[in-house]
C-alpha cells in the first residue's frame, strides 16, 4: 500500500487545478487564479509546475523532467523521484519517449508531438509586473488589452542598448489577445511556442495557471524595424558539434579556458551516440 | 434517498479521475476531437460520458444548475451523494447539464473582463456525436476541424464574446467532445 494518495495531492485539490487548466486552455494566454498549495519543496523549486504535473498524471504515463534542459540536476532529479515516490510513474529521460514534460527554462531540442504535455515552471507569471507592479492595475491592462507599456519597455531597450536585450522571458502575445510571459526561457525557444504539443503553466507562489493549447498562434513581440530574432551562442557543441542547438557556455579551467555545451543534455547525448562528435569530443578508441 | 442513487461512482478516484481528466484536456485543447470516457453512471438520462465528467471537475465548491431535461429527483441524490455539489439557478452556476434545447445560454455568467474565467461551463447531452457539421478553427487546430455541434449561430455570439463566453462539452453516450469560447464557427 503506497503512503500517499496518487501524484501526491488530495482529489478535491486535483480537481480546483484540473478546472484552473481547463479555463487557461480555453483563454489561451490568460492568466487563471487558483488556490495553490504548500507543496514539500521550496517556492522556487518548481511548485506551481509541480502542481499542474500532478493534476495530469495518470498511472500510464511517462515523465519527463528538465532544468536548464539537463536531466540530471537537482532540481530535475527531484521532482522525477517526487512522483516516482508519489505517483508510481514511468520516467524517461528521452524526449521523444515521454508522454508528460516537466520544464525550468526550456523547450526541449527534439520536436514535440500532438500526444505530449508540455508543463512550465513559471516564477512571475505576470509579463507586466516589472513594469506596473499592482495587480489591480495589470489586471485591468489585460482586460482592456493595454499593453503599450511593454511596448515601451522594448523601445526603451533599443534607445539603450541599439536592440531588444532582453534575452530570455521574452513577451509573446497569443493568439493575438494576451500577452503572456513565456517563463524564463531563452528567446531562442521562443518560436517553439507555436506547439502540436499541449503547453500548461504553472506559477505556484504567484498562484496562476495559464496555457497554450495545440496549434495556438504566438508571436514574439517586436518593431517593424527591429523584428524578433532568436539568439543563440556563435559556437557549435564541443561535444556533438550541433550549430543549430542552445548552448550553455562553460569554464573550464582558471585560465579563461571554455567550452560550449548543449543546454539540452538528452538532445546532445543522442547525437554523440549516433556518432556525431564536437571537437572536445574524447578521441575514438581504436578497437 | 433510494439505494441507486449510492451507485455509479468511481471504483478507484484517484486514478479513474485522472485518466477522465486527460480525456477532458484533450478535447478542450483540441476543439473537434472526440474521446471516450466512462467509469460513472448516474440516473437517467444522464450519458455514461457526462456522468463521468461530473464526478471528475465538479465538488461541493461547484454550483451545477440542472436544465428541466435533467432536473430529476433521482439525480439530484446522485449529485449530492458522490459530489455534494450545491444545486443554483442558472445566473450563479459553474456548471450546467442539460440538452441543448433547454439551455437558456444568455442566462449564464460569461465572466467579467478582468475575470473571463469566471464563466460556467456547460455540458450539453447530444443524441449522437460526429466529426462532421459545421467547420471549426481556432486554437487547438491544425487547420480546421468539424464537429456535429447542435447550432451555429448561438456559438459564433458565444465566440465574439472572447475572452469572456462560456466553454461546452458535448456528450453522446460514452463519447466526450469540447468547444471552448475561443474557437471560430462557421456553417459547412
Amino acid at each position: 500500500m503506497s503512503d500517499y494518495n496518487f501524484a501526491y495531492l488530495d482529489e478535491q485539490t486535483k480537481r480546483m487545478i484540473r478546472r484552473a487548466i481547463l479555463k487557461g486552455v480555453a483563454i489561451p494566454g490568460y492568466q487563471v487564479p487558483f488556490a495553490s498549495r504548500e507543496m514539500p519543496m521550496p517556492y522556487g523549486w518548481g511548485t506551481g509546475g509541480v502542481q499542474v504535473t500532478a493534476a495530469c498524471l495518470t498511472p500510464d504515463d511517462t515523465l519527463k523532467v528538465i532544468d536548464q534542459g539537463a536531466d540530471d540536476t537537482t532540481n530535475a532529479v527531484s521532482i522525477r523521484k517526487f512522483f516516482e515516490n508519489t505517483a508510481d510513474v514511468a520516467v524517461t529521460g528521452q524526449t521523444s519517449e515521454a508522454s508528460i514534460i516537466q520544464t525550468r527554462h526550456r523547450i526541449p531540442e527534439h520536436p514535440l508531438t500532438e500526444d505530449q504535455i508540455l508543463v512550465y515552471q513559471v516564477p512571475i507569471p505576470e509579463p507586466l509586473r516589472f513594469l506596473e507592479p499592482r495587480e489591480t492595475e495589470t489586471r485591468k491592462m489585460h482586460a482592456l488589452e493595454e499593453y503599450g507599456l511593454m511596448h515601451v519597455k522594448l523601445y526603451e531597450d533599443i534607445a539603450r542598448h541599439g536592440h531588444i536585450a532582453t534575452a530570455y522571458a521574452y513577451p509573446v502575445k497569443v493568439e493575438d489577445r494576451y500577452v503572456m510571459d513565456p517563463s524564463p526561457i531563452p528567446k531562442f525557444d521562443n518560436p517553439k511556442l507555436e506547439s502540436p504539443a499541449i503547453q500548461l503553466f504553472g506559477a505556484g507562489r504567484e498562484q496562476r495557471i495559464y496555457a497554450v493549447p495545440p496549434f495556438t498562434k504566438v508571436v514574439s513581440l517586436d518593431f517593424e524595424d527591429h523584428p524578433f530574432e532568436p539568439a543563440r551562442a556563435e559556437h557549435e557543441c564541443d561535444l556533438c558539434g550541433a550549430d543549430h542547438t542552445y548552448l550553455d557556455e562553460v569554464i573550464i579551467d582558471d585560465n579563461g579556458g571554455r567550452m560550449f555545451v548543449c543546454s539540452d543534455t538528452d538532445y546532445c547525448e543522442t547525437r554523440q551516440s549516433a556518432g556525431h562528435r564536437g571537437k572536445f569530443s574524447p578521441k575514438e578508441n581504436a578497437a | 434517498m433510494s439505494t441507486t442513487s449510492l451507485q455509479g461512482g468511481f471504483d478507484t478516484p484517484p486514478k479513474q479521475s485522472a485518466l477522465a481528466f486527460r480525456a477532458a484536456l484533450s478535447t478542450m485543447a483540441r476543439p473537434g476531437n472526440i474521446e471516450t470516457l466512462s467509469g460513472g453512471n448516474a440516473p437517467t438520462p444522464v450519458s455514461e460520458a457526462a456522468a463521468t465528467l461530473l464526478l471528475t471537475l465538479c465538488d461541493q465548491e461547484t454550483p451545477i444548475y440542472l436544465a428541466p431535461s435533467h432536473d430529476r429527483p433521482a439525480l439530484r441524490e446522485w449529485i449530492a451523494f458522490h459530489i455534494g455539489a450545491p444545486f443554483v439557478a442558472a445566473s450563479s452556476a459553474l456548471f450546467a447539464l442539460g440538452t441543448w434545447d433547454t439551455l437558456q445560454l444568455t442566462e449564464f455568467p460569461t465572466g467579467t473582463p478582468e475575470y473571463p474565467d469566471r464563466s460556467t461551463t456547460l455540458i450539453v447531452e447530444l443524441e449522437t456525436l460526429t466529426t462532421t457539421g459545421p467547420r471549426l478553427t481556432g486554437p487547438g487546430i491544425k487547420d480546421h476541424a468539424y464537429l456535429s455541434l447542435p447550432d451555429v449561430a448561438a456559438f459564433q455570439q458565444n465566440n465574439a464574446l472572447f475572452p469572456m463566453g462560456l466553454d461546452f462539452y458535448f456528450t453522446a453516450g460514452v463519447q466526450l467532445a469540447a468547444l471552448p469560447r475561443s474557437t471560430k464557427v462557421e456553417a459547412n
